[in-house]
């Protein structure tokens, strides 16, 4: 089942276009890892999906079974100014807002959602902790919880590791594919094609403002533009062994 | 000395209007320390300064033009240009500070070119002292002020105690709480409404120049101590009803100007509350 149905999307700002022609689909359960150099438009697609922007042309489906209430989203970059007096409850309860319609206050439903989004995200420990006082991990995991308090369908995380050690970035990943075992639909933006390659189900990478690959994973690593993104990135020396690589992939 | 000066307070405690001062001031304070969280949070805070500016010059206009109510003047101009600042948001073609600099600066030198040109009253420097620094006596308040603030007040505390979480969502993270569905474009503009409407109000009691810092200290000392939102809102509520209150009692038997001593009040708390916070870190 379709979640999401992207056809010759074109994404861009009032100021110009960032990339063009991108086409995929997102079924129910997927997990998919969008990849591209920095600028590429993966922040700006993400947006696009979240409609906070318009899309400069094409279409962007939603199946009617989801709402846009629906779809939890973790931020690049939430900067925090240094001094937010906030606790990590407070901030996961948050989450609840968008699904409670006109109602003003938290009640039972909305307590329990927020315990049990805590309680995966192995959270719980920290609920009257300040978050300003947390490590990098332990914020981009509140925030992790309060995107699944939000929505338990479908999360959008940006990047959400970037900045994290290695340690910490290992454990985020691994809840995020935690909840993916239980169903939870993912789209995320990454830098780690490592982390990319072992947890997603498909791939969709964006560079010179156009969509260079959409499949599955076991397929993109036998992909021309696998091969040419390690030629950008590999050191000189290791050049002529992805050259050979390409061409083989080419014929 | 000292409990002349309580004894003094309770004597004046048997006017009925003392007590009317004494609820108007403390509502007011508190409506600010309540906005005040949000709005230093949001680093909105020198709007509050820009717009009580403004406020003045409407007050100005509406004096010149023999306005009795001016409050019906003062109070949708203020509205106004506050939904234009902190409206425009994030898409702010002109840098925020800059425009408000521009617009306060100007909105000041209009008011007192005016108030010197058109005033009829034959203590103009008088005038615009009270305008700047808030009435020398508490007593001056008229009965109609006094209700017009009270009613105002209790709106702005009912509907910032119903938007409370929303407040929090928004002020905390707005690009998750817009990705998620919420009309933050709507609380920009709530924030901004309520915002002028305390301004306004708090104007004529410590006056234009004074009425930010009823708005930044509580707010700032709060977070002094307090790591969470809730206890940071309820702090610097309470914090600032007590300043008020002790503010205008001082005022009362020694005859200071009110809104400065309601002010000095708030700073002392501040100290405290910054050395407190020093303290508990060790
Ligand atoms: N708000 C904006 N307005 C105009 N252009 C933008 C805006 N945000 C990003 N861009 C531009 O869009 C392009 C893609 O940015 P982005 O989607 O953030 O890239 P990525 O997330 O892949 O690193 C960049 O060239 C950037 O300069
Ligand atoms: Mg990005």
């Amino acid at each position: 089942m379709n979640l999401i149905e992207c056809r010759d999307l074109t994404l861009g700002y009032d100021d110009g276009i960032v990339a063009e022609h991108i086409d995929f689909t997102v079924e129910k359960g997927d997990y998919l890892c969008i990849v591209g150099e920095n600028g590429a438009g993966k922040s700006t697609l993400m947006k696009t999906m979240l409609s906070l922007i318009k899309p400069a042309g094409g279409e962007l489906k939603f199946s009617d079974e989801l709402k846009r209430n629906e779809v939890g989203y973790l931020p690049q970059q939430t900067i925090v100014q240094r001094d937010f007096p906030a606790n990590v409850r407070e901030i996961v309860m948050s989450g609840n807002l968008s699904r409670m319609g006109f109602k003003p206050f938290y009640g039972k439903k909305e307590k329990k959602r927020a315990d049990e989004a805590m309680e995966k995200l192995d959270i719980t420990g920290l609920a009257k902790k300040s978050y300003r006082n947390l490590s990098g991990g332990q914020q981009q995991r509140v925030l992790l919880a309060r995107a699944f308090c939000a929505a338990d369908k479908l999360l959008i995380l940006d990047e959400p590791v970037s900045g994290l050690d290695p340690k910490a970035a290992k454990e985020f990943y691994e809840s995020v594919r935690k909840l993916h075992d239980e169903g939870v639909t993912i789209i995320m933006v990454s830098h780690d094609m490592h982390a990319a390659l072992s947890d997603s189900d498909h791939i969709l990478q964006i560079g010179g403002h156009k969509q260079l690959y959409f499949g599955k994973t076991e397929d993109y690593v036998k992909s021309k533009a696998y091969y040419k993104l390690g030629l950008n990135s590999h050191p000189r020396d290791s050049r002529k062994h992805y050259m050979a690589e390409y061409h083989k992939a080419e014929n | 000395m000292d409990g002349n000066i309580i004894q003094q307070f309770l004597f004046y405690l048997s006017f009925p209007f003392v007590w009317f001062a004494l609820i108007v001031v403390a509502l007011i304070s508190l409506c600010a320390a309540l906005l005040g969280v949000t709005l230093v949070l949001k680093r909105y805070s020198f709007i509050g300064d820009g717009l009580s500016h403004v406020a003045f010059g409407a007050l100005a206009v509406a004096t010149a033009l023999g306005v009795t109510q001016n409050t019906l003047v003062v109070l949708p101009v203020t509205v106004l240009v506050a939904m234009l600042l902190i409206g425009m948001g994030r898409n702010a073609r002109i840098k925020g500070d800059a425009a408000i600099a521009m617009l306060s600066t100007g909105a000041l030198a209009m008011g007192y070119l005016i108030m010197n040109v058109f005033s009829v009253s034959s203590n103009v420097s008088g005038d615009v002292c009270t305008t700047l620094f808030g009435s020398t006596s508490i007593l001056t308040l008229k009965p109609a002020d006094v209700f017009i603030c009270l009613g105002f007040s209790v709106v702005v505390i009912l509907v910032f105690i119903f938007f409370y979480n929303r407040i929090f969502a928004v002020t905390f993270d707005e690009n998750f709480s817009e990705a998620t569905g919420m009309k933050t474009f709507f609380y920009r503009g709530l924030l901004a409404v309520l915002t002028a409407v305390v301004i306004v109000l708090g104007m004529k009691l410590v006056g234009s120049l004074l009425i930010s810092a009823l708005v930044v200290f509580p707010a700032l000392s709060a977070m002094r101590l307090f790591k969470s939102f809730k206890s940071v809102v309820l702090f610097s509520a309470v914090m600032a009803v007590i300043c008020a209150v002790s503010g205008i009692a001082i005022s009362v038997v020694c005859s200071f100007p009110p809104g400065a001593t309601i002010v000095m009040m708030d700073i002392i708390l501040y100290i405290v509350c910054e050395l407190a916070g020093r303290l508990v870190k060790r």
